[in-house]
């Protein structure tokens, strides 16, 4: 190969953005087409400067906004090669008429999402409204935590979106700023091992494949439009969380890192729980552990995979939970939150008495604090206590004026 | 490098066009199909096309069978430039690695675009290919008008045209503004090649396809595209019409080099004038009620004073 191999340390001190970019070199990614958008922006211009210093070879499109640079992605991966991006928020937003149309196409390709709020009002920090508006849109979507994860959970995308039973596009969250511009240790793989873990892209009903000429992207009316979508549905419910499976298997034996697709902690006794994703999760797990202390067993359950969404991992998971705490960090806007509502989804028709109760923190950034799940633990443990739920089913914790709960 | 396509005469012209089939769903007399066959009988090369959401499209692709027998792609309405500039990318990208299946080949990149698609919703996303210099080529459909929606106004309408977003009534004559100039535009980009053509000048077509073809860099084509739906005339008539808007110099035909270079590759012997390409259109008889009649005489001038304009930059060469 003609691009130079790059000698990392065993643990690099990375930020998520950078993890991500790291993990899209070592992929040896053949076109990214890009726009830059706070906070996602450092992962493009990581793919550039490796680029221009010849750590990767292929074509960086440059385009002029986020709708062109997934249309781009899309010709390129259906041209037949690997492809990636990144964007947040307002750019997500803008691309989100093409995320459906990369799924329905059957395209794999990985969107680094890093989590930022929705305008108006304009706001550059983290929370899941943009992740929210993309899970009806047939990607994969896989949540980090943190940095490692970031870096991780790019080489597990690109082998499941490019496995010829899934053939699905993936995007992998991670909080903006707090995981993409929080500088962590992060344990490396080598560029030979990051390669050989994903492998050569293996190319399907490629465009550049003259001998061979496909039509992609076809018209459909109700005589074949509703099977397209069921297939898709299908394979998304069937075949994707195995094959995640046996790639946080495969994963494992080579890093010896472990990825569940539900994270559970503490969750084999326990009476409270809380549901949450991104950074949250490992506040929570430390905040888990001093209510533990204090004599409430309390555990945390951290999604790591969004879409499929996981139901019987999570029934799993709660089975025998007595109060739940559902935490969402999007505004929900006229509904409980989109967690809230899942989990009650899963849970429904089950044996469980559990009960359950939403919570909305975290909008545009805003921090949530150990003494706002100290405090939500008790709520929870209160709840059992009382045997229902003794406060309001959604609340929002942290914002400045007079409470906000409903329900 | 490939090697140019020989063609001898029109008959043999018609019967070579293998790779877009005659089997759709297209109006009867739609000039569309006469122009995508006439820009790809300009090359033997392997074709990666596109089509924007309109009419070609949803005619000629509908699940389970295909008129293309050629790589092809529909993405959406605004964006099949850009999805044919990533195909043209990943194809350098496999190329520099070794990785084409078959490396010899030649292919050429063109999207197919209605002048909605390209004029107004595609325009960002074609002037960004144009701007970044991918080696494809963009062809638009230019029958002014939105016409798989059913005929509303685009940007391409021009002034007096009666649609259904800017209809002809007691009070109103119709489109009010004039056609948008995309060609200068386009070449404004200080892009290699950009040219009108017309179907009906069919060896000037396929010479200004293959220039396109041979250049490196993004080519623009704006090809007239008369829609006997939309324009309101029998579909026999379509080559008489293509006749009539190059030989009434309402479209006419001329090709720009690197963005400054005019040259006017046709004209007409015998002019003919603007009020008969008017007649011949349903979109444009109520022009030829008394309160509008004006209309005609200023439809007229306007296309005098274009095609003073056109050979005064012929000659300037700037
Ligand atoms: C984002 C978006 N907006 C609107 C449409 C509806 N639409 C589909 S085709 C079309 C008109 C196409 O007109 P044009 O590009 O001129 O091509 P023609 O059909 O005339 O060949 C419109 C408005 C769409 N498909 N997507
Ligand atoms: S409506 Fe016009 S452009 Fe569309 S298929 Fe018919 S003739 Fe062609």
């Amino acid at each position: 190969m003609a691009f130079d191999k790059m000698e990392l340390r065993d643990i690099e001190v990375w930020d998520g953005n950078f993890a991500a970019a790291q993990a899209m070199r070592q992929c040896q990614i053949d076109v990214v087409a890009a726009y830059p958008i706070t906070p996602s922006t450092p992962i493009v211009e990581g793919y550039a400067k490796f680029l221009a210093d010849n750590y990767v070879e292929g074509e960086f499109v440059m385009v002029e906004s986020e709708h062109a640079a997934m249309s781009g992605c899309i010709g390129a991966a259906a041209a037949g090669g690997r492809v990636a991006t990144a964007t947040s928020s307002q750019g997500f937003a803008l691309m989100v008429e093409t995320l459906y149309q990369a799924s329905g196409m059957r395209l794999p390709i990985v969107l680094n999402v890093v989590n930022r709020a929705l305008a108006a009002p304009l706001n550059v920090n983290g929370d899941h409204s943009d992740m929210y508006l993309g899970r009806d849109s047939g990607w994969i979507q896989f949540d980090a935590y943190c940095p490692q994860d970031a870096y991780d959970l790019n080489f597990i995308a690109f082998k499941v979106a490019e496995d010829h039973d899934v053939r699905l596009p993936a995007m992998v969250h991670q909080d903006g700023f707090m995981t993409s511009h929080t500088a962590q240790g992060v344990k490396t793989l080598t560029d030979d091992q990051g390669y050989n873990f994903v492998g050569d892209f293996k190319p399907m009903n490629d465009m550049l494949d003259f001998e061979h000429p496909v039509t992609h992207g076809v018209q459909t009316e109700e005589d074949w439009h509703f099977e397209h979508k069921a297939r898709q549905h299908n394979d998304l419910m069937t075949k994707v969380l195995p094959k995640i499976q046996t790639a946080f298997d495969e994963f494992e034996k080579l890093s010896g890192r472990k990825y569940n697709i539900v994270e559970e902690y503490d969750m084999a006794d326990a009476d409270v729980a809380v549901v949450c994703m991104g950074t949250s999760v490992e506040t929570a797990r430390e905040v888990a552990t001093e209510m533990r202390a204090k004599g409430i067993k309390a555990g945390v359950v951290g999604i790591r995979v969004i879409r499929p969404f996981p139901f019987e991992q999570i029934k799993a998971a709660l089975k025998d939970v007595k109060a739940i705490a559902a935490l969402d960090r999007s505004s929900p806007n006229g509904a409980p939150g989109m967690l809230f509502n899942e989990i009650a989804g899963a849970l429904f028709n089950t044996d469980t008495k559990a009960l359950l109760s939403g919570y909305v923190y975290g909008l545009g950034g805003r921090d949530l604090t150990k003494a706002h799940l100290t405090d939500l633990f008790t709520e929870l443990q209160a709840n059992v206590d009382a045997g229902k739920v003794t406060t309001p089913l959604q609340q929002f914790i942290g914002v400045r004026g007079p409470k906000l709960s409903f329900l | 490098m490939s090697e140019m396509k020989k063609i001898k005469n029109l008959k043999e012209f018609s019967t070579s066009a293998d790779r877009f089939e005659g089997a759709n769903l297209l109006c009867p007399g739609c000039a569309h199909s006469i122009i995508v066959r006439e820009v790809l009988n300009a090359t033997n090369d392997d074709l990666v096309l596109s089509a924007s959401t309109g009419c070609l499209e949803v005619c000629t692709a509908v699940y389970p069978y295909t008129s293309w027998d050629a790589s092809w792609i529909h993405i959406g309405f605004e964006n099949g430039s850009t999805a044919v500039a990533g195909a043209e990318a990943m194809h350098k990208a496999l190329a520099r690695k070794g990785r084409l299946k078959q490396p010899d080949r030649n292919p050429k990149f063109v999207s197919f675009a209605g002048d909605g698609a390209s004029y107004d919703i595609g325009f960002q996303w074609i002037s960004g290919c144009m701007e970044r210099g991918h080696n494809i080529m963009h062809v638009v459909l230019d029958n002014e008008v939105y016409a798989n929606t059913g005929g509303q106004r685009s940007s391409s309408t021009p002034i007096g045209s009666s649609s259904t977003t800017a209809p002809a009534g007691r009070v109103s004559y119709g489109e009010k503004q004039n056609k948008k100039d995309m060609v200068s535009i386009m070449a404004s980009h200080g892009i290699p090649y950009s040219a009108q053509v017309a179907p009906n000048k069919w060896k000037d077509m396929v010479k200004k396809i293959q220039h396109g073809f041979a250049v490196d860099g993004p080519v623009f084509i704006n090809a007239v595209s008369p829609c006997t739906t939309e324009w309101k005339f029998d579909p026999k008539d379509t080559m008489y019409l293509s006749d009539l808007s190059t030989d009434s110099l309402v479209f006419p035909l001329y090709e720009i080099i690197d963005g400054h270079e005019l040259n006017i590759t046709y004209r007409p012997k015998n002019v003919v004038p603007v009020e008969e390409y008017l007649a011949a259109q349903g979109r444009f008889k109520h022009l030829f009620k008394d309160e509008y009649k004006h209309l005609i005489k200023e439809w007229q001038d306007r296309v005098d004073a274009n095609w003073a304009y056109l050979n005064r930059r012929e000659e300037a060469r700037v």
